[in-house]
């Protein structure tokens, strides 16, 4: 016991000593959950839109009041005509323009076939497209309560319901993507670069020198990086709650057992990178190919799989982080208990055992 | 008598620490100097200064007669290097290490070609000739990368540990190309702090915390000091 | 107390991918309280027969025990008992003096305090710096704290590979004073060096070349072997001095021996005849003197 005492202690040395590692270890979070959450979401907020109101009527007003008092659109201009739209954008005044033909309210109430007009400028298709189809929802919402007819008159007839994600707020999807990236990196990188780093520096020779079980030295090396690991977890959940307001619907013990399962799982992955490897640069290498490019592109983090070719979603089910994904959003997102999720953990369970087993059985106690 | 390398209160200091602490030496053509001292006594860096790969913080040295400030460029155009960790490509074959290091001088691809022939003949290493150099004795190693770092005629030779832990034989076989070499008057300079590879220069230097302590012929020194060996000479002189 | 360790070696082979014999059937004996030196150049087999001996490595062929165990079987038991110093500095650079020591103690489950008489001598020199950085350290100190660590255990064998390479001439000294002085506390102990001047401070040496053993025992014994006249020559041109005297009739080597050329004859011969033939190839400065044998002269005796 107070062998591995001391181990733990000489590795937590190691950790804090080397500075420039700690910060990136403990920044990474930081820097990927904001990156994420302010820079590369697809979702729109405060967009600059511009008005041609021909209808001049209470209809009117109120719609364009309701598109203003939304978060997604600042009313930037009101043109007075038509002809003016196509100056407006090479502006790039604005993104979007609501065009309100002329006796809109009163054509509305005689039944009158009437369109309002939305142009947006398609140079950023994803975001036009994103555009209108906010605008559409808001006008749409707008002219279901100011009429009592059920069916608007318009033409514009979407009906789309976003489940456990109503505002399809793109943070939902990337906290728990980017802890599972992060998780991943920090376990599995960390580990087998703290392993390698110990073949080349020679200082295994002297480890497997001494009465020192192989067990022990793999224990001792995990421990303060699954410490490291939910502290990041903590500090993911913390600014995905409190910046971008991603709700913790279940059970947060049950959260911090998947996620503590989940690292275990990433440690012996790179324990078993680190027993096939000789040097730092290698197992880093093995490490960034090998489970950081696959974890986020074959795991749902930003793909959805539904859409891979048959060929990678097979590929997919071998990737622990597909698993705790859906742990993950179930547990946060829908709120749902273990009974929910004990066929992902199993799977986890078994990948976690098979990694620990191979490690151990690949652990040389001699040299080469 | 022109020198090959003459140094005058050269110095070279980092912030507030002196690593060379004006040394003053010349070294002859054609003649095989060691310079010596241990680690950390400023070998390297004096050594740096003369191959014009640092600047130095005061003093003067001329390197084949060309100033160590100002003609940098030429300077190594008329030295070769060689030292015993990192001299040659350990994933190329002879044959390739020399078309590279042949190809730095400038050589045509046909010279390279009868170079590389000629050199591999002299050195009697026909049969690694097309093995990867990892896989060839580390003494056909360092005479090969000898071989290399004197392949354009420099004027001066500079020697990095060339022999640490050579056998004895290959490690004298080596020696003999330095004689050879320094018979044909290339000058040799040696660095080293293996005591026994300095008992084969000519004149030896000692340098203790960046000065030169001691500079004659190992002969003289050893009568100086009263010593047997040159080991006993370094012992008596850094030894408090 | 077991200090009476002895190690056996017997027709250990070991080769590696390359199919290059590393370790060519070696047997060694080295009696209990030796300072045994293994002397040979780089890729002889030093850093192999070594590791073998302490367990990091399998042989092919052979068996080899410590103290009666084992390196196959009782790897646990050996791994527990010896002092190990591998070739390069195996300590832990970014902790200090202090804390590499007290983590070797504690790893093989002992104090520093237990045996702290045992490396006060190395420590008290290491101890103005205890708390510096290991990595910050000189290389002799260096090699001074990786041998603190390795005798911490008391260990009944000590297994040194190439302690003193690339180490200054000064701490090389104190170094080999210091084994001296382990040896007076009766432990055994096995240390490779490429210095062949290193030889005679050994009980004995074994000489080590290509994977095979040319010979073993104490420095003298190794060169009293020697039965080749050895002069001493040298004169004002050394390259022409060696290319002439190997033409010359009566000789048998003619190897350059720092200032001087190391002469050895097939027969005794006058150095009046020696000094008129170089004199005939108009060599001047002569200087020729009968020499005793180094260990050197031994091992390329052996080796040719």
């Amino acid at each position: 016991m107070k062998q591995l005492g001391i181990f733990i202690k000489k590795e937590i040395y190691h950790i804090l000593r080397d500075k420039r590692t700690l910060v990136i270890l403990l920044g990474m979070p930081l820097a990927l959950v904001l990156l994420f959450g302010f820079a590369i979401t697809n979702e729109i907020n405060n967009a600059r839109i511009a008005l041609v109101d021909l209808a001049q009527d209470e209809l009117s007003q109120e719609i364009s009041a309701r598109l203003a008092a939304s978060d997604y659109f600042t009313i930037e201009d009101q043109l007075p005509q038509v002809a003016d739209i196509e100056p407006h954008f090479q502006k790039g005044k604005s993104k979007l323009v609501v065009v309100f033909p002329e006796q809109l309210q009163s054509n509305t109430r005689r039944g009158i076939p009437t369109s309002i007009q939305l142009i947006a400028d398609a140079t950023d298709p994803n975001t036009a497209t994103t555009l209108i189809n906010y605008a559409q929802a808001i006008i749409y919402s707008e002219l279901q309560e100011s009429t009592d007819n059920p069916k608007p008159p318009l033409h514009i007839q979407t009906e789309v319901k976003m489940l456990y994600n109503p505002r399809l707020k793109s943070v939902y999807m990337f906290v728990p993507g980017v802890m599972t990236v992060i998780l991943m990196l920090v376990s599995a990188m960390m580990t087998s670069i703290a392993i390698t780093r110990e073949k080349e520096l020679g200082t295994m020779e002297v480890l497997l020198v001494s009465p020192l079980r192989p067990p022990l030295i793999v224990i001792g090396k995990v421990i303060p990086y699954i410490l490291l690991s939910l502290i990041n977890t903590a500090v993911i959940l913390m600014l995905g709650t409190f910046v971008f307001g991603m709700p913790v619907e279940g059970s947060l013990a049950l959260l911090g057992l998947e996620s503590l399962l989940f690292v275990v799982t990433s440690l012996g992955l790179g324990i078993l990178i680190s027993t096939r490897t000789e040097s730092q640069q290698v197992a880093m290498l093995i490490s960034l190919m090998a489970l950081m490019l696959p974890t986020i592109l074959l795991s749902g983090f930003i793909f959805p799989i539904e859409s891979m070719p048959k060929l990678l979603q097979i590929i997919s089910n071998i990737i622990p982080a597909k698993w705790f994904i859906i742990i993950i959003k179930n547990i946060m997102l829908k709120g749902t208990g273990f009974e929910f999720v004990w066929k992902e953990t199993l799977i986890l369970l078994g990948m976690m055992f098979l990694f620990i087993a191979a490690s151990v059985r690949n652990f040389k106690i001699r040299l080469a | 008598m022109e020198y090959a390398i003459s140094a005058n209160g050269l110095t070279k200091k980092f912030g507030a620490f002196t690593a060379v602490n004006a040394i003053t030496f010349n070294v002859k053509k054609g003649e095989i100097f060691g310079f010596l001292g241990a680690n950390g006594a400023g070998k390297t860096t004096a050594m740096r200064m003369l191959n014009g790969l640092s600047r130095p913080t005061a003093g003067e040295a001329q390197v084949a007669g060309y100033d160590v400030y100002r003609e940098t460029e030429r300077i190594k155009q008329h030295i070769g290097y060689m030292s015993q960790k990192f001299s040659l490509y350990e994933d190329l074959t002879p044959k390739e290490n020399i078309h590279f290091y042949g190809g730095i001088y400038g050589g045509s691809l046909s010279f390279l070609k009868q170079k590389s022939k000629e050199l591999i003949t002299e050195l009697g290493m026909e049969a690694y000739a097309n093995t990867l150099v990892k896989n060839i004795p580390l003494g056909w190693k360092q005479k090969l990368s000898f071989s290399i770092a004197i392949m354009h005629q420099p004027a001066i030779v500079f020697l990095d540990e060339p022999t640490g832990g050579v056998d004895p034989i290959t490690r004298r076989q080596f020696w003999e190309m330095i004689y050879k070499v320094a018979n044909e008057g290339m000058t040799v300079f040696v660095t080293t702090h293996y005591m026994d590879e300095a008992e084969y220069c000519d004149r030896v230097s000692i340098m203790v915390d960046g000065r030169i302590e001691a500079l004659d012929s190992p002969g003289n020194l050893k009568k100086q000091f009263k010593a047997e060996t040159m080991n006993d000479v370094f012992l008596k002189l850094t030894r408090p | 107390m077991n200090n009476t360790a002895n190690i056996s070696i017997k027709e250990v082979s070991k080769s590696y991918q390359d199919n290059i014999a590393a370790l060519d059937q070696v047997s060694l004996e080295i009696t209990a309280g030796e300072l045994f030196g293994l002397i040979g150049p780089d890729g002889a087999g030093k850093t192999s027969l070594i590791r073998i001996l302490a367990t990091l490595l399998l042989p092919d062929e052979g068996v080899a025990s410590l103290n009666g165990w084992d390196v196959r079987k009782d790897y646990r038991t050996i791994r527990s008992n010896i002092g190990y110093m591998p070739g390069r500095f195996s300590l832990y650079q970014d902790l200090s003096v202090e804390e590499n020591l007290h983590f070797f103690a504690t790893i093989f489950g002992t104090k520093v305090e237990e045996n702290y008489d045992l490396i006060k001598d190395i420590y008290d020199q290491l101890a103005p710096f205890k708390k510096r950085r290991a990595g910050n350290l000189s290389g002799g100190m260096k090699q001074k704290l990786a041998l603190c660590c390795a005798l911490i255990h008391k260990p009944v064998v000590l297994l040194l590979d190439e302690p003193t390479t690339g180490v200054d001439p000064v701490s090389r000294k104190e170094f080999w004073d210091m084994l001296g002085r382990l040896k007076a506390k009766g432990i055994t102990t096995l240390v490779s060096t490429p210095y062949m001047d290193e030889a005679s401070l050994c009980d004995r040496v074994a000489l080590i070349q290509k994977g095979r053993i040319l010979d073993v025992g104490s420095p003298n014994e190794i060169i009293d072997k020697y039965k080749h006249p050895l002069l001493a020559v040298r004169t004002d041109d050394m390259y022409r001095l060696i290319n002439d005297l190997r033409t010359f009739d009566f000789t048998h080597t003619v190897f350059p021996f720092g200032e001087y050329v190391h002469l050895s004859l097939i027969q005794t011969v006058w150095p009046e005849v020696i000094a008129s033939y170089l004199l005939s190839k108009e060599h001047t400065g002569l200087d020729i003197q009968a020499v005793k044998p180094t260990i050197e002269d031994a091992f390329m005796e052996l080796m040719i």
